[in-house]
């Protein structure tokens, strides 16, 4: 069994910003000695390291920079957005079967050049699943979870208003984070309803932002976390979900296409946890696109299919909402780094140390993108 | 960036439904065995795992699922048509199977709405691709 067998015990982040003078390389050693010193455990004590396909800093650079020992487990998880938890899960494993000890997932990433927009990498023919629907001109990710948006705000009757409840509370949590890209920046119903549109009914504000940086985090088994420096994020539960008929991005084509992939990982997390979703105290939801928090709230069973919009514009996210989501920003308002910072922002709430610390928050959890093959961890205290 | 639009690859599992679509018809890839129809094209039945298949020509006629209106920064081609509507469209033939098109209007793109009916046109691309878009009725 995986459950409470392993915990993160060190995390690192370097400056995040629109653009950093430096190499993904360069940043991603930076963010892992930070980690590995906010654990208090030695490079060469390094035996494992999980990461995403799309990571270009590969495993052998990152383990002759940073001097670690000889590895015996390293893994990649694909779908980038649906990628962070399931590297942590898979490091998890191998720590909690034996196989490694000490391991490291990173992710760094400069993506605050609008010239990296994977999009605009589109190639002149397509040979995979996106042929039946970029020739069309739906091209961005932002289209594809447009599609979703407009649907779900006709079946259950919203509109731009009610979605823009979901910007706003992450705006307000940014506003207090130093470390938020939009920590200076307000935004308001106008700001949202006068902002220009991207994807009609998708609009500036429910876009994350572009920017740079890294972040790493360490993951031991609990017992050897015990002798480390600081409160254990134990690992209580683990889960990846691919529902059937998934299509990447566009899951258009399945029975309904608003039951994603994250109903598939949120049955299995809760199954094997000791908990339900009413015992969860600060969730960490993969905010690519705004859209992703109500359908993801709705996926992980905090409220039936349709309400979520409804509770959000209640005030269930905000700090003492009920369930506070993103509290450091999230991808909206404090950094993009594919959800990674959601991670960081988990164990700064079960430690005690967020700028916005929820009180006594003792089960967090963090998921990861609604929209493609996607995984969670329900993170606990002592 | 590319200058023209991204042009679907042909492969041997989804040749007929580019030639039917060149020939102004909008086509279904069924299994060959157990006939269960299946969107997108693929190699294999996920309900029996049969590689046989068969095409069922269908008239193309859907009702308006859903739809966006992309804004840029897009490709230039597309910059250049923007504002234009991108919809998933359900066949009225097979209500589970749903096909993305662009969506073309004589009115305001305003007026468009889900639930709206369509009726199949194809664009054709070059002398194999012609992609299939829905005006409304």
């Amino acid at each position: 069994m995986l459950k409470d067998q392993t915990a993160i015990v060190g995390i690192g982040e370097t400056e995040f910003s629109k653009s950093i003078d430096s190499t993904e390389l360069n940043l991603a050693c930076k963010a892992i000695k930070i980690a590995l010193d906010d654990a208090g455990i030695n490079p060469d004590q390094v035996d494992a390291l999980g990461s995403f396909t799309y990571e270009e800093t590969p495993e052998f650079e990152i383990a002759r920079n940073l001097g670690f020992g000889n590895l015996t487990y390293w893994s990649q998880a694909p779908y980038g957005g649906g990628a962070s938890c399931a590297a942590i899960g898979q490091v998890a494993m191998a720590i909690a079967s034996g196989v490694a000890n000490v391991g490291v997932v990173w992710r760094s990433r400069k993506r605050g050049d609008p010239s990296s927009r994977m999009w605009s990498h589109t190639n002149e023919q397509i040979f995979d699943h996106w042929k039946w629907s970029r020739p069309s001109g739906l091209v961005r990710p932002v289209d594809e979870s447009s599609m979703l948006m407009r649907r779900y705000m006709h079946q259950y009757n919203y509109d731009r208003k009610d979605l823009a409840s979901v910007s706003i509370a992450l705006r307000k949590y940014a506003n207090s984070n130093e470390r938020a890209l939009m920590h200076n920046k307000s935004l308001s119903l106008s700001d949202y309803m006068n902002a220009r549109m991207i994807s009609d009914p998708l609009c500036l504000f429910d876009n994350c932002l572009e920017s740079d940086g890294a972040i790493a985090i360490v993951i031991t088994s609990v017992k050897m976390a015990e002798s480390l420096n600081n409160i254990p994020a134990i690992i209580h539960s683990y889960s990846q979900g691919m529902s059937r008929d998934h299509q990447l991005m566009t899951h258009y084509h399945s029975d309904d296409p608003l039951e994603s992939s994250s109903y598939v990982t949120a049955s299995n997390l809760w199954s094997l946890s000791d908990y339900s979703p009413k015992d969860v105290d600060v969730a960490q939801i993969y905010d690519a696109f705004s859209p992703m928090i109500p359908f993801s709230l709705e996926a992980y069973d905090f409220c039936p299919k349709g309400e979520a919009l409804k509770l959000i514009n209640e005030g269930l996210i905000d700090v003492d909402g009920g369930l506070p989501v993103n509290t450091s920003g999230g991808s909206l308002s404090e950094v993009y780094l594919h959800g990674m910072n959601l991670v960081t922002e988990g164990v700064k709430q079960i430690r005690g140390l967020a700028n916005v610390q929820i009180k006594n928050a003792k089960l967090a959890l963090v998921t990861t993108c609604d929209a493609t093959p996607n995984a969670a961890v329900l993170l606990k205290g002592e | 960036m590319i200058k023209s639009i991204p042009i679907p690859g042909i492969e041997d599992f989804d040749k007929s439904y580019w030639e039917n679509s060149s020939k102004h018809k909008l086509s279904i890839q069924h299994c060959a065995d157990c006939k269960a129809p299946r969107f997108p094209p693929r190699h294999m039945c996920p309900k029996c795992q049969s590689i046989n298949h068969e095409w069922n020509i269908v008239s193309g006629d859907a009702i308006l699922w859903s739809f966006v209106v992309p804004r840029p920064p897009l490709l230039p081609v597309f910059e250049k048509q923007s504002p234009y509507v991108v919809g998933l469209v359900e066949l009225i033939e097979y209500k589970n199977i749903r096909i993305i098109g662009e969506i073309k209007s004589n009115s305001d793109i305003d007026s468009i709405k889900i639930g709206d009916k369509l009726t199949v046109r194809f664009k054709k691309i070059n002398n194999e691709i012609s992609l299939p878009y829905w005006v409304r009725e």
